[in-house]
């Protein structure tokens, strides 16, 4: 069981090492929001008497990245199909559940390190976190965010027959979960229906509690965050591990 | 001599469609058996039961002494395979993927590394090693996916048209190899192909199936015999006839389409 999880969790690691690429692709987006808005809406929002912009977008641009990373990672359950890799891991003498957990540990350890990596990008248009020791509980969230959202990519994965889809789960999933969690606006006085949505939305408490340990800015409730966050990954691991065990070659 | 694989009663259907009717049969322990059929005969279907990555419909398979549905862990430690479209990891080097079937399949490190090297060295790719499996050709992922498929010692290896697209000379090497492993270590090697010189040249035994059904078991000779030509070849065309398979695409669309649905 744990040699699966680790072998499993170990390509993931070493895959992303490797691309460099993909890497240098998936910093450009952060950096570039960061910019655009950051510089772009700073001097309206402090107009608005809600402080500095890139402290409070900071911990958001985070969350991004580390969604964008997760469920694009849980998904390449379709290239792994594609490319036929999927097979030598469905005959293998190993329980389902292993692959699929040491999938979903390597996919969240990848976007927690991107979220670091975003996290140095951000110092240097002006971030700095409010207490350094509370960068590790940050870090720690950062997993259990990218724990959610690869199990979440893995079950959607799993699902999909080819790599059409998955445009479709850029779109549709993953576009709307960001937009609407309050990573670029804050919760507090937004109008009613879609306080409701970011509500329903797991990456509003994982974007919350970073604010929280970041910037010391929770408005839910670190407690609050992290039992949601807790809650929906239970339930999207044990969507994840019950689609990926009926996966069929 | 005890028989290692023993279909009875396989049936599997995909919706309407019976892509495998009512099959019997057994291969022997160290036997080498070929299983050879039209495109859409349902080959590719009997194979993914035996191997655990599809549950038959009805019907009852032993393979190594273990249920593949009931008891699919053991099953599938009895066993290596070598797929039709290759199942390797791209991203990682020759090593990695041999490595990374290793620690899934339980080999302790030690003696994991050792066999790695042995088998590299055996279907030649020991100076490669260190390659990314992207590099490597159609004939090398071949002879690395056979390297993988013995790494943890199966009693069975099986093979889905392994030499497909391969030129004679790599094709020659391979049979070489598996010959060479099957009489030495005894590991039974069942596998299907279209080049029927392959089959009645490597297999002890092979079965013919169409639309479903085992028309024909026997070796070579016999097969031969039996439907009274010269070569494997004309044998197998009077025993399925020679016209082309079209339906059989549509069929087998049809059934990645129900798949899609579940």
């Amino acid at each position: 069981m744990f040699r699966t999880i680790y072998i499993m969790w170990l390509r993931e690691m070493k895959r992303f090492i490797r691309s460099r690429s993909r890497i240098i692709g998936s910093l450009a987006q952060p950096l570039l929001f960061l910019l655009a808005f950051g510089y772009g809406l700073g001097a309206v929002f402090s107009a608005a008497g809600q402080g500095n912009y890139i402290m409070f977008l900071a911990p958001g641009i985070i969350g991004m990245s580390i969604i964008f990373t997760s469920i694009f990672n849980g998904v390449q359950v379709i290239w792994d199909r594609q490319f036929g890799f999927l097979k030598e891991t469905l005959v293998a003498p190993v329980p389902r559940l292993a692959i699929m957990i040491g999938r979903t540990l390597g996919g969240a350890s990848v976007a927690a390190l991107q979220g670091c990596i975003v996290l140095v990008m951000t110092s240097f248009v002006g971030f700095h976190p409010y207490s350094w020791p509370l960068v590790i509980p940050a870090i720690l969230v950062m997993l259990l965010i990218g724990l959610l959202f690869s199990a979440l990519g893995i079950a959607v994965g799993s699902l999909m027959r080819d790599m059409q889809g998955f445009q479709l789960v850029m779109n549709f999933l993953v576009q709307p979960l960001f937009f609407l969690s309050g990573a670029l606006f804050p919760l507090k006085g937004a109008p009613m229906l879609l306080t409701i949505i970011a509500r329903a939305d797991p990456l509003s408490y994982g974007i919350d509690a970073l604010r929280g340990f970041l910037i010391n800015g929770s408005t839910f409730g670190i407690g609050l965050d992290l039992a949601v966050l807790a809650a929906f990954s239970i339930v999207f691991l044990a969507m994840g591990s019950y689609f990926f065990s009926k996966i069929q070659a | 001599m005890t028989d290692i694989i023993e279909v009875k009663n396989l049936t599997k259907k995909f919706g309407d469609v019976t892509a495998v009717n009512n099959v019997s049969f057994s291969v022997a322990k160290g036997e080498r058996f070929a299983f050879l059929g039209p495109n859409g005969a349902g080959k590719s279907t009997t194979i993914k039961m035996l191997t655990t990555l599809l549950e038959p419909t009805s019907g009852s398979i032993i393979v190594d002494g273990h249920d593949p549905v009931t008891d699919s862990s053991a099953a599938r430690s009895s066993f290596g395979i070598v797929f039709q479209d290759p199942s390797l990891d791209d991203e990682l080097t020759a090593w990695e993927n041999m490595d990374f079937h290793g620690v899934l399949y339980g080999v302790p490190a030690k003696e994991r590394r050792q066999r790695i090297d042995e088998l590299l060295k055996f279907v030649e790719l020991d100076d490669r090693k260190d390659s990314y499996v992207k590099e490597f050709s159609g004939g090398m992922k071949r002879r690395l996916e056979i390297a993988r498929g013995l790494l943890h010692k199966p009693a069975i290896i099986f093979l889905d048209e392994p030499t497909l697209g391969l030129d004679p000379q790599t094709r020659n090497h391979m049979w070489q190899y598996l010959e060479k492993l099957n009489e030495e270590d005894g590991v039974t090697v069942f596998f299907t192909t279209h080049y029927m010189d392959e089959a009645d040249r490597v297999a002890q035994r092979i079965a013919i199936i169409d639309h479903g059904n085992i028309v024909a078991v026997g070796s070579g000779a016999e097969l031969k015999a039996q439907t009274n030509t010269e070569t494997l070849e004309d044998a197998f065309l009077a025993l399925t006839g020679s016209e082309i398979r079209e339906e059989h695409a549509d069929a087998s669309a049809r059934m990645r389409m129900m798949r899609g649905r579940r």
